[in-house]
């Protein structure tokens, strides 16, 4: 068994995302089937600015963009941490701000060392 | 398992049902044609800043031109590349559509009328948006094409980027109305003495709109499709429907974050109080004529800062979000709760 | 009708899953991983746990998952692809797993679906699952809440230090 109640209000959100994705599949379909398709080997090569593709589509790149990735992670479970503290802040008061306060500054050492590292910076 | 289809209150459920899908049509009916009437506007408004009279030839003034525009991607021709990733190349543009059009469910664009009053509607438009990225990155990978991939990569990092100091300019929002429903905190509004959190919020305001051009990847941010460096990024592969639905998909993300922007700051359907003490006859307007309204605001405001602002560097764009927006947001939360005590 | 939704999204999760661990692209792992977490976000909502669900899409979904496709991107996948799925040892494995779901579901007698301490379900539902979380979170578990912080500061250097020689 669970849970006692059934989530009744998210039902049109289930829904709505259903139609959404029937939308667009929907229109993918309708359009192939009036659409016209001649393929032929130049026109399926990918895009390089009208010569030939050199070397390998996927290639390597910077490490920054993992370190963002990262650095992403780490402040968006900062950010999840403050939408329950900030609906009760009107309950708790001054007690809850000290605490959010604190959170944050123990963040912000971590903010100021990827400042210092240059972990922001792009050339 | 199934006795729920045949017990007696199950007609009711179904007609429920009905209502909803109903509903849902209606709203999607009516934002795709705000969809395909923003493009118009878009090339209009930009025409007349810049001294042209943007489209003319179809229809008087061009005003039929999204009808054409329409037909046309509709009856293009579907590239894909030889070597591309199939399944995700087919399913990256409605990851994207699925992620900009279902926000729309819990967005009160009038009183009473929102088809899932949820909780936790803004961090449902929160977590969609998140998904936003999926379809830039996917699309860039499967390509297999350098432009499309790099362009992906660039525009997932931004995105990802600018989310943070997005949901952190919310949180004051969330201190001042103590709810994520969408409806309370349009109440909460309109119960304040401004009737919009707009004033109180500027700081929050004013980075929620930045991070909301961003996201949605929209000119002076829109790095990922600069057509003159990487020919359009993620989508350079996409042709015909597919590239119709991404771009769909983007201006459906500019309806929604401008919906968010007047849900949260401007105060949603209602205006304020001191306007209707003054002029009692503006209460008399419906509610759906006031948030049309502002929404218009706003997307009319994307639009001038597109026709004014040049291009950011991919490395200014990283410094103003990492190193401008997010402190700027942590202000901002710390000054709304320390206000918020000291009023109390 | 709460245990026809549980099933679906049940079944899904394990058929998902099972994807995720045998399919050959780790790209399509990732796409099947993200089908998934939303049926998990289900399962909260089943459990009135709005928030959870929420949190589930924003950091799983929106995040760690995009944390992983960057790094499937740094690599090259070319030679993945012509990797075997399953290890050698695979039997042995799947034995150890087999025994160790037997022993979970022998176990299943013991769970009760009763609630402990001062919320009751009722008592949620009427302030919500997320203010209910922020006023047992904010009052009982201050300790907990700023260690978080250093978890997360922690995880900030970790990642500095890791990438510190390509980046000076």
């Amino acid at each position: 068994m669970p849970g006692r109640y059934l989530p009744t209000e998210y039902l049109p959100v289930a829904i709505f995302i259903a139609i959404s994705i029937a939308f667009g599949l929907g229109a993918l379909i309708m359009g192939s089937m009036v659409r016209l398709r001649r393929p032929y080997r130049e026109k399926l090569m990918p895009y390089e600015s009208g010569i030939d593709p050199v070397g390998e589509p996927r290639v390597r790149f910077s490490i920054r963009f993992y370190i963002i990735a990262m650095l992403f992670v780490v402040f968006d479970v900062e950010a999840i941490f403050m939408y329950p503290w900030a609906i009760v802040f009107d309950k708790i008061g001054l007690f809850a701000l000290i605490e959010m306060i604190i959170f944050i500054v123990i963040l912000l050492v971590g903010y100021v060392y990827a400042l210092k590292k240059e972990a922001f910076r792009w050339e | 398992m199934f006795e729920f289809l045949i017990r007696p209150g199950s007609f009711d459920l179904f007609l429920n049902i009905g209502i909803i899908i109903l509903k849902i049509a209606v709203v999607i009916g009516v934002v795709m044609l705000h969809v395909a009437y923003a493009t118009y506007f878009e090339r209009k408004v930009i025409g007349h800043i810049q001294v042209r009279m943007g489209p003319m030839e179809v229809g008087p003034h061009g005003i039929l031109q999204p009808i054409a525009d329409m037909l046309k991607l509709f009856f293009k021709e579907d590239i894909i590349p030889e070597k591309a990733d199939k399944p995700v190349f087919y399913f990256a543009p409605i990851i994207s559509l699925m992620a900009a059009l279902s926000s729309l469910a819990v967005i009160p664009f009038f009183d009473g009328f929102v088809i899932a009053d949820i909780n936790i509607g803004l961090l449902f438009i929160l977590a969609l948006s998140s998904l936003g990225s999926y379809g830039l990155i996917l699309s860039g990978w499967s390509s297999d094409s350098k432009y499309s991939f790099l362009g992906g990569l660039r525009s997932s990092a931004q995105v990802i980027s600018y989310e943070i100091a997005m949901g952190m300019s919310l949180v004051g929002v969330m201190i001042m109305a103590g709810s994520l429903n969408l409806t309370e905190i349009v109440k909460a509004q309109a119960a304040y003495p401004t009737g919009m959190y707009a004033i109180p919020q500027f700081l929050g305001f004013f980075v929620f709109i930045i991070a909301a051009i961003a996201e949605t990847n929209r000119s002076p941010f829109d790095l990922p499709e600069c057509e003159s460096e990487l020919v359009a990024g993620y989508f350079v592969e996409y042709s015909g429907m597919r590239f119709a639905l991404f771009y769909a998909a983007e201006y459906i993300g500019m309806i929604i974050m401008g919906s968010l922007a007047v849900t949260c700051f401007l105060g949603g359907w209602t205006i304020p109080a001191f306007i209707t003490a003054v002029l009692p006859f503006l209460k008399y307007v419906p509610g759906i004529v006031w948030f049309a309204l502002k929404l218009y605001v706003i997307i009319f405001f994307y639009y001038w800062i597109r026709a004014t602002l040049p291009r950011y560097r991919y490395d200014q764009l990283m410094a103003i979000g990492w190193k401008v927006l997010i402190p700027l947001s942590l202000l901002n939360i710390v000054i709304t709760g320390i206000i918020k005590i000291m009023v109390d | 009708m709460l245990e026809f939704f549980f099933g679906y999204l049940s079944l899904v999760i394990i058929i998902f899953s099972l994807l995720v661990v045998l399919s050959k692209n780790a790209i399509h792992s990732v796409l099947y991983m993200l089908v998934m977490f939303f049926h998990v976000a289900g399962i909260y909502l089943l459990l009135q746990a709005e928030f959870l669900a929420a949190v589930q899409i924003i950091v799983y979904a929106g995040a760690i998952l995009v944390l992983f496709l960057f790094a499937i991107m740094l690599l090259n996948l070319r030679e993945e692809l012509s990797a075997e799925q399953l290890t050698d040892g695979w039997p042995a494995s799947l034995a150890v797993v087999a025994g160790l779901l037997l022993t979970l579901m022998l176990s299943l007698g013991g769970f009760t679906t009763t609630f402990n301490g001062s919320w009751s379900p009722e008592k949620i539902k009427e302030i919500t699952f997320t203010k209910a979380l922020g006023q047992a979170l904010y009052t009982g578990y201050i300790l907990p809440f700023e260690v978080a912080s250093i978890i997360l500061l922690v995880a900030i250097v970790g990642a500095i230090v890791l990438a510190k020689r390509r980046l000076n």
